[in-house]
């Protein structure tokens, strides 16, 4: 293994590593924002949302993040939509993870007792504050680590744009074996560097599931 | 009868399909009466008592309180301001507390007064303070529900629908879910709100809390009210077979 070569070039990667934790923050925040809005259409009184809710879950599970992205990147312009390597990624990747969200938002709110429901709605609370003050703030501790897990994928998925030629870790790593032909040395690193971003952000949803937990 | 009813349960009926779990039951209540419901599970009584603030929904029939009509025929806007008016009216306390577990006992009174009545944070505080001295709680204003036992969150919760100043309370084998030991201090909260007069319908499995605190009894088997009347008359000389064997069965169990 040649390690003055992963001492030479690991600055580069770590410059890389800024654009997948770039593209992971904003991937994760557009897939809370498309899981929270699935969410509330897969519970929704309104059958038309409900479909709606359920149809963009099924279809984005139903097909590989890859071939959305292709869509996205490739066949966008065919059709109006012209977007660079970096937005295709985060809007891709975004919705993508966002039907995962959704599922696992759905659950954590469905799996909040009914009697916290009814208890609720004796009172007097209508749906919506019923949801707001009673069943929400509950569901939101539940959700934490399972998000903690699509956040996990996500991380992983976003080498997926290396595919669109996003210059994030993946891509880099290509790129050096290109010039070095020292793929082993090359995905190591890259691999390594994953695994931190991985583990410190595993940490983090540990804290949080910690800090939220009932007394 | 003289008096106007307080709450006139008319010709109510619930089916699941085939399964008709009420068959046609008429009950008036009045004013500071308190009635226990007692009867083989899967009787129906339960399911009477939650159709009285449209927990459940009956299929056919009306619910009265003093002179609106509770399950009121709306669109789906107008019904649910309608319920939330009326079940401010209606103080329901559960068989598991269903307690707020992210919210501390006083977070838990004061939830629904401030939305609902926009009591100001003084007020709400005062109001649970009150509420939780009543029912000997007030001690355990700020713990959470899972740092008390089963008999002190049933307290809590009893405190909870009371905030709400209800015109009646339900109860839904509120002790059922106890240790033994702990059921005596429940009893006691029922009994003092008995003394202070509140129209209370209790679902219970406790004949002796049912024949000491009651005004009046109904037995219900298989979705009808087999027979009422006073504790002394249901307890000690039941007219049907049913009510007999029922009774039987129950107290034996308890002196086992």
């Amino acid at each position: 293994m040649d390690i003055d070569l992963i001492l030479r070039v690991y600055p580069f990667f770590l410059k890389a590593a800024l654009v997948t934790i770039q593209l992971s923050v904003l991937t994760v925040a557009l897939g809370l924002l498309c899981g929270s809005l699935g969410a509330a259409a897969r519970l929704s009184r309104s059958w038309g949302l409900r479909l709606i809710g359920a149809t963009y879950v099924s279809v984005i599970r139903g097909t590989p993040a890859l071939i959305q992205l292709f869509i996205l990147y490739f066949g966008g312009p065919q059709i109006g939509i012209q977007l660079d390597a970096f937005e295709a990624g985060v809007i891709g990747l975004g919705v993508n993870i966002g039907a995962y969200m959704t599922e696992t938002i759905r659950g954590a709110i469905v799996a909040v007792d009914k009697g916290q429901t009814e208890a609720a709605r004796t009172l007097g609370l209508s749906r919506s504050e019923t949801m707001r003050k009673v069943i929400l703030p509950q569901a939101a501790r539940l959700m934490i680590r399972p998000l903690g897990v699509n956040i996990n994928a996500q991380i992983k998925g976003t080498a997926l744009v290396a595919a669109i030629s996003v210059v994030e870790l993946t891509y880099t790593a290509q790129r050096y074996i290109g010039s070095t032909y020292k793929p082993f040395e090359m995905f190591l690193l890259a691999g390594a560097i994953y695994m931190v971003i991985i583990h410190v952000t595993g940490l983090g949803v540990s804290w949080l599931d910690r800090r939220a937990r009932i007394t | 009868m003289t008096e106007k009813p307080f709450i006139d349960i008319r010709h109510a009926a619930k089916s699941y399909g085939a399964l008709e779990v009420l068959k046609d039951i008429s009950l008036q209540v009045q004013k500071g009466q308190i009635v226990a419901i007692i009867g083989p599970s899967g009787s129906g009584k339960s399911t009477l008592l939650r159709a009285i603030n449209d927990l459940d929904p009956l299929t056919s029939g009306e619910v009265w309180l003093e002179d609106m009509l509770v399950n009121k025929p709306l669109s789906p806007r107008q019904y649910e301001r309608h319920i939330n008016q009326m079940r401010q009216q209606i103080g329901m306390v559960f068989q598991h507390f269903n307690l707020f577990p992210h919210l501390t006992v006083r977070g838990n009174i004061t939830l629904a007064p401030k939305m609902l009545k926009k009591l100001s944070d003084a007020e709400a505080n005062a109001l649970a303070e009150r509420q939780l001295a009543h029912v000997g709680m007030l001690d355990r204003i700020d713990y959470y529900p899972s740092q008390l036992s089963g008999g002190q969150k049933q307290r809590v919760a009893i405190a909870r629908a009371l905030a709400m100043e209800p015109k009646v309370m339900l109860f839904d084998e509120v002790t059922s879910a106890l240790d033994p030991e702990l059921v005596e201090e429940v009893n006691l909260a029922m009994k003092k709100l008995a003394e202070e007069h509140m129209t209370m319908i209790i679902v219970t499995h406790e004949m002796g809390f049912a024949q000491d605190v009651c005004d009046r009894v109904l037995f219900m088997d298989q979705g009808v009210v087999v027979e009422e009347g006073p504790p002394e008359v249901i307890f000690r000389a039941p007219k049907h077979e049913r009510t007999r064997n029922f009774l039987r069965k129950h107290l034996q169990g308890n002196a086992q």
